[in-house]
């Protein structure tokens, strides 16, 4: 489904290289867990792939269901069924919630050749999916994001995740600022979508997340390389002796 | 002596002053309107303000105002529907009224009327040497209403005064009294089509614990020139709600004088300006706090594209007596384009030593991060701008609160948005 080749990328404004020749591969139907200490080129990797233009891809390609992504702006990438949930969601005042995700919603259909959805249709897949999330309704009517907790706003990520059905999704530290019941809840939602024509890129520091969100493959990315690759067991691993000796053996 | 009086008059000066002396015999008034008319038309005379006025610098009047059309009895102008379901409308026509309709607690007079007998000069006074609108309209106005609204009326309906022009001159004014402790929302409405020259004046007495929701409208088109001046003074408990939307127009100068006059009183002004084009869009704010425990907040947020010019002045003065005095301004400009311009000036003259007062202003673009997460959602690049101008905007507009004003406001930034987005 995702097939990253030889991927240099760089800060477009400062030039400074932060992919230094990235391959990875992720099936359909597979969670793939990308660990790895800080400044290893994480985020990074998921807001290129999320088509963020602050970054400049130099060499190499990202393939797509064997297409090229890199001319694609995010809306189109997004169209495709790609999906980043963000480490630190935006905060948009302004925009209500509701309005923004049957925008978001609706824009994706169009660009699929679908019918725009009916509203009672779209209010009660919204309420579905803030049911399971145990998310409070009448907060979606305020701003996006605005005034959410750190949890709230991972829920609502979430719950954007579960009303667009991508068929990619890269969860960027979804764990960072949620306490053991949000963790569980917020797992729980991602596990709801497992399945097997969809895959799941999980980013994350620590392995309680992986805990909830068991992996089929865990990589681990240093300097902006993938210096190994394994399974569920790499990252019991990395959590028992650290980076050092990986990044040592990679040396 | 008077440097001033040997200055060459631009076309305009000349037309207009040229203008006065053939309308003269057919402008209503007694003898002591006239003598008001004769004062201002001085003040033109000695020349319209230059940049080298401060309280005109970003609005060049001399320089920009490039001609006056001549006034045009023929011009055809019709009154439109109400912005707000269910108002009584009261229209000005190509600068003339109409009969007044009925309203419980409310009397309605046409301001000719009040022209023709003399009974409104005392309140026909410009408050300055730089005050060109108020001369010009002193100089000119023929026309309007007066809204006589009694102590304790509690108004379900709102009223809409509507300003059609078509062409050529009109000068207007629209005095509103508002007994204590009664409400109402207002709604001044000034549009129209065709190479106008428009001078408009309100004035607002607001009694004690009387509470008002005012809105200017103006969405002219880019061939006219909209000069106009809202005054207000608040009583004891008074509250005021100004909010002015501006639309369209070629030039445009709408000039804000407040005095809170009354102790516990309280004013806020919010304001959208939508400049396109070769507009130039100038919203200048006086505000008095001139006793003690007044309050007032000021928001205005602009939108410029194309080779748009906005101006927002904002200059609150604080007596000295006015302790507690608590004022807040912001100014918050989304420029849209590089040949764009908007400049603010906030300016406070504190006299008194215990208050809370302060001002704020930003000139940005669109949030990157804000589109990136917007599109990062699908939502094309064009429509995810759309969306994010707009909410700059809307937070505005839904301040109101009040749906019956805030949905057609947001569905004239709509259409706003469909011509110029």
């Amino acid at each position: 489904m995702l097939e990253i080749k030889n991927l240099h990328a760089r800060i477009a404004e400062s030039g400074t290289e932060i992919i230094r020749g990235l391959n990875l591969t992720v099936k359909a139907g597979e969670v793939a867990a990308i660990m790895g200490p800080n400044g290893s080129g994480k985020s990074t990797l998921s807001y290129i792939l999320a088509g963020r233009d602050d970054y400049e891809v130099t060499e190499g390609d990202i393939l797509y269901n064997g297409e090229s992504i890199l001319e694609m702006d995010p809306a189109e990438r997004a169209a495709k069924g790609l999906f980043l949930a963000f480490q630190y969601p935006m905060e948009i005042p302004g925009v209500a919630t509701m309005e923004f995700l049957k925008v978001a919603m609706n824009s994706q259909r169009k660009a699929r050749g679908e019918e725009p959805l009916k509203v009672p249709e779209f209010i009660k897949r919204v309420k579905d999916a803030a049911g399971t999330l145990e998310m409070d309704f009448n907060m979606l009517k305020r701003p996006v994001n605005v005034g959410f907790s750190g949890g709230e706003k991972k829920r609502a990520e979430i719950l954007q995740m579960k009303l667009l059905e991508p068929k990619l999704c890269v969860l960027d530290e979804t764990d960072s600022g949620l306490d053991i019941d949000a963790l569980k809840i917020v797992s729980d939602g991602v596990n709801a979508l497992r399945s097997p024509d969809r895959a799941i890129i999980v980013i994350t520091h620590y392995q309680r997340l992986l805990d909830h969100i068991v992996p089929d493959t865990v990589h681990v990315l240093y300097k902006g390389q993938v210096i190994k690759s394994g399974d569920k067991s790499l990252a019991l691993e990395l959590e028992e002796n650290g980076y050092a000796g990986i990044i040592e053996e990679a040396a | 002596m008077n440097m001033r009086a040997e200055i060459q008059r631009t076309p305009a000066e000349a037309a207009i002053v040229d203008a006065f002396g053939e309308r003269l015999s057919l402008l209503p008034g007694d003898g002591a309107i006239m003598v008001k008319r004769d004062d201002a038309i001085e003040q033109i005379k000695a020349g319209l303000p230059t940049r080298r006025v401060e309280s005109w610098h970003y609005t060049d009047l001399r320089r920009l105002l490039a001609s006056v059309p001549a006034f045009d009895a023929s011009a055809e102008a019709k009154a439109i529907a109400p912005l707000l379901e269910g108002s009584t409308l009261l229209s000005i026509v190509n600068g003339v009224s109409s009969a007044t309709p009925d309203l419980e607690g409310v009397s309605f007079q046409r301001l000719g009327d009040k022209l023709v007998d003399g009974s409104y000069a005392p309140a026909l006074v410009t408050y300055g040497s730089d005050d060109a609108v108020g001369a010009l309209n002193t100089a000119f106005v023929a026309d309007g209403y007066f809204v006589d609204i009694e102590a304790g009326t509690q108004l379900e309906k709102p009223i809409e005064l509507q300003n059609i022009q078509a062409g050529g001159q009109s000068h207007v004014r629209l005095p509103v009294r508002v007994g204590a402790g009664s409400k109402a929302i207002i709604v001044e409405r000034q549009t129209g089509e065709g190479v106008g020259l428009v001078s408009s004046v309100s004035q607002l007495l607001l009694g004690d614990d009387a509470e008002v929701l005012w809105l200017i409208v103006q969405d002219q088109p880019e061939t006219a020139t909209h000069l106009a001046q809202f005054k207000a003074e608040l009583g004891k408990n008074a509250r005021l709600t100004l909010f002015v939307m501006n639309a369209g127009g070629k030039l445009v100068r709408q000039e804000v004088i407040v005095k809170a006059n009354g102790e516990g009183a309280d004013f806020k002004l919010r304001g959208v300006n939508l400049l396109a084009g070769d507009s130039h869009v100038d919203v200048t704010m006086v505000l008095d706090h001139a006793v003690p425990h007044t309050t007032s907040t000021e928001v205005v947020r602009n939108v410029v594209t194309g080779r748009a010019k906005g101006v927002f002045q904002g200059r609150i003065n604080v007596h000295q007596i006015a302790q507690k005095t608590d004022a807040r301004m912001a100014c918050n400009t989304l420029l849209l384009s590089d040949d764009g311009e908007f400049s603010t000036k906030p300016e406070l003259e504190i006299f008194a030593d215990d208050v809370a007062c302060g001002h704020g202003a930003t000139v940005t673009e669109i949030d990157r991060n804000h589109l990136f997460y917007l599109m990062a959602r699908g939502v094309d690049e064009k429509t995810a701008r759309g969306l994010l101008v707009r909410a700059f905007l809307a937070e505005v507009i839904e301040e109101l609160e009040d749906e019956t004003v805030v949905d057609p406001l947001e569905e004239l930034l709509g259409n706003w948005f469909a011509t110029h987005g």
